[in-house]
């Protein structure tokens, strides 16, 4: 008998509509593999196995009624903790947010309902999606199904690794600063941050308002692509949302290809702090790309060496403001609260119960670059870098059109390495940064292992905003090459849990 | 550009609302001042002339009809709050005594 979970999300819900399995089996199946890995893995925060099962019931009740189903109904997903959703607890991560059960459901939750997609639960993440480990997570560190004294990448470690564990084929994440990507890169798996604007943020916890996206993970581009499809487009209740047609994604990762495409490798993503396996399956695959029909382009991007710093400045002073909601006054955690202290009191008491340490030290750097005297240093300067890596961006598709570069310097590291060095921790997001900071699109796909530890290497494809068509394009074409040359999909190479 | 002290943490964990603990001072100012000595670098890199970037998009006001629409009814908007009375949020003291 086959085993579902190991179905891509593409076959299963085809073969749901064909009435060979039923929603309700799938579920089962999932359900009973989150039991058997996940103590180990850690994945999820939050297993909802009534909701589940009653959403894969409706499906197969709608498809036994001769319903037309959608291309994803009754195909299990795994959720991030930082999406609402209506009566089922949402923690993003912290224990200021413990226990709280939303009243409503985000609009990317609302659109997978709708789209008879099976949600299985909420999953890790870093607190409040800053992090790159998913150790800053209130409720514990999750593991890396390849190595599970590794890290699984983060902010959305938990979606990244509920994925590579077949736990779920799908999985939604938000990429700030690359919290889909470098997850995706670590676990050998797919993640895309689409273009800013181009999945609703409404009911999506807010960490850094002008980066933060929300986007799909899957194991293949195609699957990304379906769940692309199912939960971009604009939406009123998102005030940046953008209103205009979402991107033909679904067929670019039906007709991957390079032929004749101009694809850029920027000097900057290279050098020092780069881990030589990684820098080798990266060249491996420029290598690939010229093969399959492509022409290479080296590019320079100056302006990337500061996007590290600018990020740091402009992510915790949006944090500091976003954050501020968090009062200890309207929902959430209330401590301290004995009918002799102030509201003030009360709320810094909260604070400093809830928050853990990261958060804490971006409100604080966040408060300071925004106070004055050092705002046009600090945050002004930033503001400007930011218009400089724009600018860096709109010459490189001028000429090429699209960019590649290692997702990742180095592949995943052990739990604990790099978890009170901030500064260290915040270089896994190097190259994975300058997109958000510019809002246009980008993927991470596997590309090999790094022959010195035998981990997943990601190769970080972007595109212009708007275009994120091409990144699938790509992706499909680079994917079905691999495949070729390995004789099976990566995640097959990953130790038995 | 300068370096942060202990009591500028202090100030800013005051602004921030976060009743820091002496031992995370100390923790926290050695970090703080890693990470902002690390960030100052982008001052130098633009010019006067280089026009900040606020957000991707070109941002406009988005307004909706002003029409009369169900919202959450109030029970289950006060089920979440930690105290509630009389159809209200219930908070500590906010004014001083006079």
């Amino acid at each position: 008998m086959t085993d579902l979970t190991r179905l891509t999300a593409a076959e299963t819900a085809a073969r749901i509509a064909a009435g060979e399995l039923t929603a309700v089996e799938v579920a089962e199946a999932h359900l009973a593999r989150i039991e058997a890995v996940d103590e180990k893995v850690h994945a999820f925060l939050h297993v909802d196995r009534e909701g589940a099962l009653a959403q894969a019931r409706a499906v197969d009740a709608r498809r036994e009624a001769g319903e037309e189903l959608g291309p994803l109904a009754g195909v299990p997903l795994a959720l991030k903790d930082i999406f609402t959703t209506e009566g089922v607890p949402t923690t993003v991560g912290s224990k200021i947010l413990e226990g709280w059960i939303p009243p409503y459901d985000a609009t990317v939750t609302r659109r997978l309902k709708d789209a008879g997609v099976v949600i299985l639960g909420k999953t890790n993440m870093d607190e409040f999606a800053m992090g790159s480990s998913t150790e800053n997570s209130a409720y514990g560190p999750t593991g890396n199904p390849w190595d599970l004294t590794r890290i699984p990448g983060g902010s959305g470690g938990g979606s990244s690794a509920a994925i590579a564990s077949y736990q779920a084929p799908l999985a939604i994440g938000t990429d700030t600063g690359g919290s889909i990507r470098q997850p995706a890169a670590v676990t050998g798996t797919v993640g895309v941050k689409p273009t800013y604007g181009g999945v609703s943020r409404y009911g999506m916890v807010a960490f850094s308002s002008s980066l933060d996206q929300g986007g799909p993970c899957a194991r293949t581009v195609l699957d990304a692509a379906l769940l692309h499809e199912v939960i971009a487009g604009h939406d009123p209740l998102d005030s940046t949302s953008i209103d205009a047609p979402v991107p033909d994604v679904v067929e670019a990762a039906r007709n991957g290809t390079v032929a004749g495409l101009r694809v850029g490798v920027i000097s900057e993503f290279r050098g020092e702090g780069y881990q030589a396996g990684v820098m080798q399956r990266f060249d491996e695959t420029v290598e690939l790309l010229r093969e399959l029909g492509a022409e290479v382009v080296e590019l320079s991007c100056p302006s990337f060496t500061k996007a590290l710093a600018a990020y740091y400045l402009i992510a915790p002073s949006e944090c500091s403001s976003n954050l501020a909601r968090f009062d200890a006054m309207r929902y959430g955690l209330r401590t301290g609260d004995d009918g002799t202290r102030s509201a003030e009191e009360v709320t810094s008491l909260t604070r400093e119960a809830g928050f853990g340490d990261e958060v804490k030290r971006r409100i604080m750097l966040g408060t300071y670059a925004l106070s004055s005297g050092y705002y046009d240093a600090y945050y002004g300067s930033a503001q400007k870098v930011r218009t400089l890596i724009t600018q860096d961006f709109a010459r490189a598709f001028e000429q090429v059109d699209v960019v590649i570069s290692p997702t990742t310097p180095t592949t995943a590291f052990p739990i604990g390495e790099r978890a009170d060095d901030p500064m260290a921790m915040y270089l896994a997001d190097l190259c994975t940064i300058p997109s958000n900071l510019a809002g246009n699109a980008a993927m991470s796909l596997p590309c090999g292992l790094a022959p010195e530890d035998g981990l997943p290497v990601g190769l970080q494809i972007i595109a212009p905003a708007m275009a994120d068509d091409r990144l699938y394009r790509v992706g499909a074409a680079v994917e079905a090459a691999f495949l070729a040359r390995w004789g099976h999909p990566i995640l097959e190479e990953a130790p038995a849990l | 550009m300068p370096g942060i002290t202990r009591e500028e943490v202090a100030h800013l964990a005051r602004l921030a609302r976060l009743e820091l603990s002496s031992e995370e001072l100390d923790h926290f100012a050695g970090q703080l001042d890693d990470i902002i000595g690390a960030v100052a670098a982008v001052s130098d890199v633009a010019g006067e002339d280089v026009p900040p970037t606020s957000h991707p998009l070109p941002l406009t006001n988005v307004m909706r009809p002003d029409e009369v629409r169900p919202s959450l009814p109030p029970e289950q908007v006060l089920s979440q709050a930690p105290a509630a009375e009389q159809q209200r949020f219930k908070v500590p003291q906010i004014l001083g005594e006079e």
